[in-house]
């Protein structure tokens, strides 16, 4: 009780976000010291990642000698063995042209959508809205078995053509709604203006709505790319042949072989597999979290 | 902004021709935009939706169209003991990880809550381990859990000397389902705590200063501004978390791929187990079609046990 006395002095002060805290080694105990252990705990497995693909075997091996947070000789040789004794650069296209292609088919499909819903406004257009934003409930660990099938009869099996169809299906709903509270933002009277114009509604989406919902669809193809770039039982359920795997699962099915595992090479791996989504998203970080956070809003 | 509308010359003509007339006719424009979603949607979601529940009647296995068979796929999961143990797993897992993920990503919003400096930075820092793919950080985490050479064991054994050996994280049931659950719950705190941190900075700080001025005390604010003002976004979070997590496949696949003897099998990997790489559809898809039940149940709790709010149909919150 007696802090809270002694705090509404303190209030008046400083601005609402600090209130409560009045001293700064209080204010270094209640939050720099959790904060810095979350932000530990939360970046040590890329660290870990990072520092085991360049260390040499021998020091990898052996905790006695070596400190094992540092490498005393850092080598090259596990990107090495990967770019060049393994098909990781076909990995690493398959799974770029992977992304690229759903992303833009999912880009598409999905400003259409959400153009019809919100702009176009018919009779049950909400409940068109619920049931895409309904069919993102739906996870891929149920479908993968049917949809396995599914691709089979199309003649798609093993073929990267069969990512790029099906990854939409849980890219185009996220998309859709996030585009919907976009064109929601632009206001009306500017449609209506063109229309009083003369425009077409075409001409409409392509020179007022579009250019004014880039920031929406700039979020939504980040966030398509890095969940396509992620994606993992349909890759390992649909394709079959090393050379048409994409980068998650043929770090996993193609290097782990054996009873001895390669750390080196599959850290190595790892490392290079996260860094295109990790440079992407770090140029888009706020796109990334605004969309992150609009859609939980929305 | 009107006016760059109104002067650009293009949009004061009206093209002639019957496409450009047809394409302004609402009804067939109607259709043609919402034709390539709802296509892909039907095609490669509905459909498959559809067909894994018929699958799970029959007893397809690959490269043979199966029968009806009813419900013998079921029968036969209920006298499974594999199917239990994944049953088991799959609830314990959501449950304890959601837990955690919960706890943990609010206490990490509240914190970048706070002003200070370098906090977009930080803030960019901490989705990392949620962009990154989930498999190849599952696979740093294999590492990490490593019976001889795991950094964890390194630290307790031979710097703090609080173990004499080392852990063995992966080798045993119930180290290896915690091991697991672990790294689902680092995974997951920073989605958490970035869609909770936008709410937290919808909430209005006159409402902390009003009830600071009637003297409630920090937890009282939180137990009765934070929280009930956090329930909306908190039951949307936590509906597809619970969602996600149980129907969760590449981090248990990844490190122990349903192992030690098959004790960390979630509903997921079995069907996967079963249905792809033992070639029995029928069975796989059964499994995961009975996680339908779980997640409609799931569903409806955390939307309807949580939301009381307007957000419902599509409004803002305040």
């Amino acid at each position: 009780m007696t802090d809270t006395v002694a705090q509404p002095a303190s209030v008046a002060t400083t601005s609402p976000d600090t209130m409560a805290w009045d001293s700064g080694l209080r204010r270094l105990m209640m939050i720099y010291l959790p904060l810095g252990c979350f932000v530990l705990i939360l970046l040590f497995p890329f660290y870990w990642m990072a520092i085991t693909s360049f260390k040499p075997n021998a020091e990898l091996m052996n905790y006695k000698e070596h400190n094992p947070f540092w490498i005393s000789s850092p080598t090259l040789v596990h990107i090495k063995h990967l770019l060049f004794d393994t098909a990781y650069p076909r990995w690493l296209w398959t799974t770029m042209l992977v992304a690229i292609g759903s992303t833009t088919l999912s880009l598409i499909a999905s400003t259409l959508a959400a153009y019809a819903i919100e702009r176009l406004r018919f009779r049950g257009s909400p409940y068109v809205g619920l049931g895409i934003y309904l069919a993102y409930l739906v996870p891929p660990s149920i479908l993968f078995i049917p949809l396995a099938t599914v691709v089979v009869q199309f003649g798609l099996f093993d073929s990267p053509m069969a990512l790029i169809l099906v990854y939409p299906t849980f890219l185009v709903p996220f998309c859709t709604w996030l585009l919907i509270g976009y064109f929601k933002s632009i206001p009306y009277e500017l449609e209506e203006c063109a229309l009083v114009d003369g425009a077409t509604r075409l001409q409409i989406l392509r020179r007022i709505t579009l250019p004014l919902a880039v920031p929406g669809l700039i979020s939504a193809g980040i966030f398509s790319f890095t969940l396509s770039w992620n994606e993992f039982i349909y890759a390992l359920a649909f394709i079959q042949s090393g050379a048409n795997k994409t980068v998650p699962v043929a770090i996993l099915t193609e290097l782990v072989t054996g009873d001895v595992y390669q750390w080196g090479a599959l850290m190595a791996g790892s490392l290079l597999g996260s860094l295109p989504v990790a440079i992407f998203y770090s140029l888009f970080v706020d796109y990334y979290v605004s969309s992150l956070t609009g859609a939980v809003k929305e | 902004m009107s006016v760059t509308t109104l002067s650009s010359p293009t949009l004061v003509q009206r093209q002639p021709g019957w496409i450009a007339r047809l394409l302004d006719y609402k009804p067939f424009l109607i259709v043609m935009c919402l034709a390539p979603a709802i296509g892909l949607l039907s095609v490669f979601l509905t459909y498959p939706l559809g067909l894994g529940i018929w699958l799970a009647f029959t007893d397809t296995t690959i490269g043979r169209n199966g029968v009806f068979v009813g419900f013998e796929n079921f029968q036969y999961l209920l006298t499974d003991s594999l199917w239990w143990n994944a049953v088991f797993y799959s609830v314990i897992y959501t449950g304890i990880a959601t837990f955690g993920k919960f706890a943990l990503g609010f206490w990490l919003a509240m914190l970048l809550n706070n002003h200070f400096p370098f906090k977009s930075l930080l803030r960019a820092i901490i989705l990392m381990p949620w962009i990154v793919p989930t498999v190849l950080s599952a696979l740093a985490f294999w590492w990490i859990y490593d019976p001889q050479f795991s950094i964890i064991s390194y630290l307790l054994v031979d710097v703090l000397h609080w173990r004499t050996s080392n852990i063995d994280f992966l080798g045993s049931p119930w180290p290896a389902r915690f091991s697991l659950i672990a790294a689902n719950i680092w995974r997951g705190i920073p989605f958490v705590a970035i869609s909770l941190l936008a709410g937290l900075q919808t909430i209005s700080p006159s409402l902390y200063e009003a009830a600071m001025l009637d003297g409630a005390s920090a937890w009282q604010r939180f137990r009765y501004i934070t929280f009930p003002m956090m329930m909306p976004i908190l039951a949307i979070v936590m509906t597809f978390s619970i969602i996600f997590t149980f129907t969760d496949f590449q981090l248990v696949y990844a490190i122990t791929r349903g192992g030690p003897g098959n004790s960390t099998h979630l509903l997921a990997t079995l069907a996967f187990q079963r249905g792809i790489a033992g070639g029995e559809l029928g069975e796989g898809a059964a499994i995961a079609v009975s996680m339908i039940p779980f997640l409609v149940f799931a569903t409806l709790f955390s939307y309807f046990g949580l939301a009381r709010r307007k957000w419902q149909q599509g409004e803002s919150n305040d």
